[in-house]
């Protein structure tokens, strides 16, 4: 096991080498002189040329990178040019706030779409299915901002029950915090907990189908115990993978639902970078996003040796 | 114990077809059986014809302002209402799948431009190669979707152009991976030794032999990407990355109207109906489309 580990984390390696790479070249996606777009209005040439010696755009690109590269390696991610701060400093600040909803929504999706999909499996072909089938189609068809403003105005317009916007923190006011966040936690729990019903019903499917359900069955099993101590237990292993791969799609959802709902979290950081220009601020997080997604994978991997006994010898 | 007639029925029958109807003939009549993707396709119809024809179907002008007639609701003179500064509704939207369409269209060409070849590439010549364009795609898609067409759209600069560049780049290492995957499997056959034995190139052999045997799962992932890329454009215009005002885009509709939900809500509800159906119809056509085009399915 613990070679199987260490063969994945030197696989990573080149994958997070080259991630950084791809991020560090966004910045040459810039029209023209990087160190004039980033001065934004200020035309001042001893601005332009303290930006470009700071950001050492003076220099070839590999020797930029290495800087770079040097720099993130020992935690420095940059320097906001709005909010004159670490980058780091905000990526931490505003992280917990993005792992409360994405937590949230993670929890929200494996409920209602796990449970979905094996009613789905177990109900073959009947208008439970169909049920199912038709929801999971709504949640992967739905675009999130526009459910997200739907509910703002079914719960917080019209029914009044919820706030349209804010964020309370769990540790000053629990209930508070999960009346301001149950509303984007859903939104971005619906679209995965589509994709979640699809994968549950066709791993069930199998799972039933093989020859130790049938084994099960034969020895007079009662059929509940048959679906959940044996079909649902071996169904729901790549569900721990396709768990940590659908991080990836929460965190983009959480960019616009964090906008939708005003909730200072990891989406509205980037947005508000995006719209200032604050470039670095665009880099660190797309960067701290992907190294998550990267460390969600192997801990996923972890997760699947770990449950499936065929991988731990 | 089975009749010689009904055999040699069965036998003719499965003839007739394998000698008469050819590869896309058949997935047609496949198709045709799958209610949801043909219930998709004529949805997609209406939307296109309405995109296409939107002068001649539209009474109003989807730029011009009326200020007699802000955020006035549904009527028989504004089918969708109007928005906050008096334009019609009906008109933006229909103008606005023209942005729509285009974008998914588009991007998702420029995705299969950039990642057919690579994915080629990667899987017919294996190697430090492949392993260099596997590691990349995988950098590539480690980095979230949405989050890296944001960032490449701010680096670039907010434009449609430049949002459906951003879409379509981002989309590439899906195509890679599924191009390689495909000719990886597909590189072993009979009917490509054959080719190279008799002394094809391997660029003729991998554009002429193996890309026409991958084409179909091609199809189903652009078909599903198409989705994607329509709503990370919606997205991008929503946030205003997009297109620009005052052109009409379902996105940015969808933006203005968050600011007068409580007064015009049809201004949220329309534009949000229109993603969901064209996203719904390509999503319904690729899962048709891939039960149509699975070789396993009779």
């Amino acid at each position: 096991m613990l070679s199987l580990l260490g063969n994945r984390l030197l696989q990573l390696l080149p994958t997070v080498f080259f991630v950084s790479v791809i991020i560090f070249l966004l910045q040459q996606l810039l029209p023209g002189d990087p160190a004039t777009v980033m001065a934004g209005e200020e035309n001042d040439p001893e601005v332009i040329a303290q930006i470009r010696k700071q950001y050492r755009l003076d220099q070839p690109l590999p020797v930029q990178y290495v800087y770079w590269i040097g720099g993130v390696l020992k935690g420095d991610l940059g320097e906001s040019m709005r909010l004159k701060a670490s980058v780091t400093d905000l990526v931490l600040q505003k992280l917990p706030v993005t792992m409360q909803l994405a937590f949230m929504a993670i929890i929200i999706a494996l409920v209602i779409g796990v449970t979905a999909g094996i009613i789905s499996a177990v109900k073959r072909d009947s208008f439970w299915d169909y049920a199912v089938n038709v929801i999971s189609l709504w949640g992967i068809s739905t675009p999130n901002f526009w459910l997200g403003i739907m509910m703002i105005l079914f719960f917080s317009v019209y029914l009044g029950w919820l706030p349209a916007s804010g964020y309370v923190s769990p540790f000053e006011d629990f209930w508070g915090s999960i009346r301001t966040t149950i509303m984007p936690a859903f939104v971005l729990g619906n679209s995965i907990a589509g994709i979640l019903m699809r994968h549950t019903r066709a791993a069930m499917l199998q799972a039933l189908e093989s020859d130790y359900v049938r084994t099960a069955r034969a020895k007079g099993l009662m059929e509940k115990t048959v679906v959940i101590k044996h079909a649902m237990r071996n169904a729901l292993t790549p569900i721990i993978t396709l768990g940590a791969l659908e991080f990836g799609t929460l965190l983009s959802g959480a960019v616009l639902t964090e906008q939708i709902f005003t909730i200072p979290g990891f989406g509205k950081l980037i947005v508000d970078a995006v719209f200032n220009r604050d470039y670095a601020v665009v880099q660190g997080v797309v960067l701290v996003t992907a190294t998550t997604y990267i460390l969600l994978n192997l801990l996923a991997d972890i997760g699947y040796i770990l449950v499936n006994p065929r991988l731990r010898a | 114990m089975m009749s010689a007639a009904p055999l040699s029925a069965i036998i003719a029958d499965a003839a007739s077809e394998s000698v008469i109807e050819s590869p896309l003939a058949r997935a047609w009549r496949r198709l045709q059986r799958r209610k949801g993707a043909m219930l998709a396709l004529v949805l997609l119809l209406i939307i296109v014809i309405l995109a296409v024809f939107a002068p001649y179907l539209s009474l109003h002008d989807p730029i011009k302002q009326g200020w007699s007639s802000v955020r006035k609701p549904p009527s028989a003179l504004h089918w969708f209402g109007t928005d906050e500064v008096g334009r019609d509704l009906f008109a933006r939207i229909i103008y606005g799948a023209r942005a729509s369409l285009s974008a998914g269209v588009i991007s998702v060409t420029i995705a299969l431009f950039l990642g057919v070849p690579l994915g080629i590439l990667a899987g017919y010549r294996g190697g430090w190669i492949d392993a260099l364009i596997s590691r990349f795609t995988d950098a590539m898609l480690a980095c979230p979707f949405l989050i890296l067409a944001i960032a490449m759209a701010a680096f670039l600069g907010p434009s449609l152009t430049n949002a459906m560049i951003a879409i379509g780049i981002t989309a590439t290492p899906l195509f890679i991976r599924l191009t390689r995957g495909q000719v990886i499997s597909v590189k072993v056959e009979d009917y490509v030794e054959a080719a190279r034995a008799v002394g094809n190139p391997p660029a003729r052999i991998a554009f002429r032999h193996i890309l026409p045997n991958i084409m179909p799962q091609l199809l189903v992932q652009a078909t599903l990407t198409i989705a994607t890329a329509i709503i990370a454009e919606a997205a991008l215009s929503f946030l205003g990355l997009g297109q620009q005002p005052p052109q009409p885009s379902w996105g940015s509709m969808l933006n203005s109207a968050q600011r007068f939900l409580s007064n015009a809500p049809w201004m949220a509800v329309f534009p949000g109906i229109a993603i969901f159906i064209t996203v719904l119809s390509f999503n319904l056509l690729g899962d048709g489309l891939r039960d149509a085009l699975d070789p396993r399915a009779k």
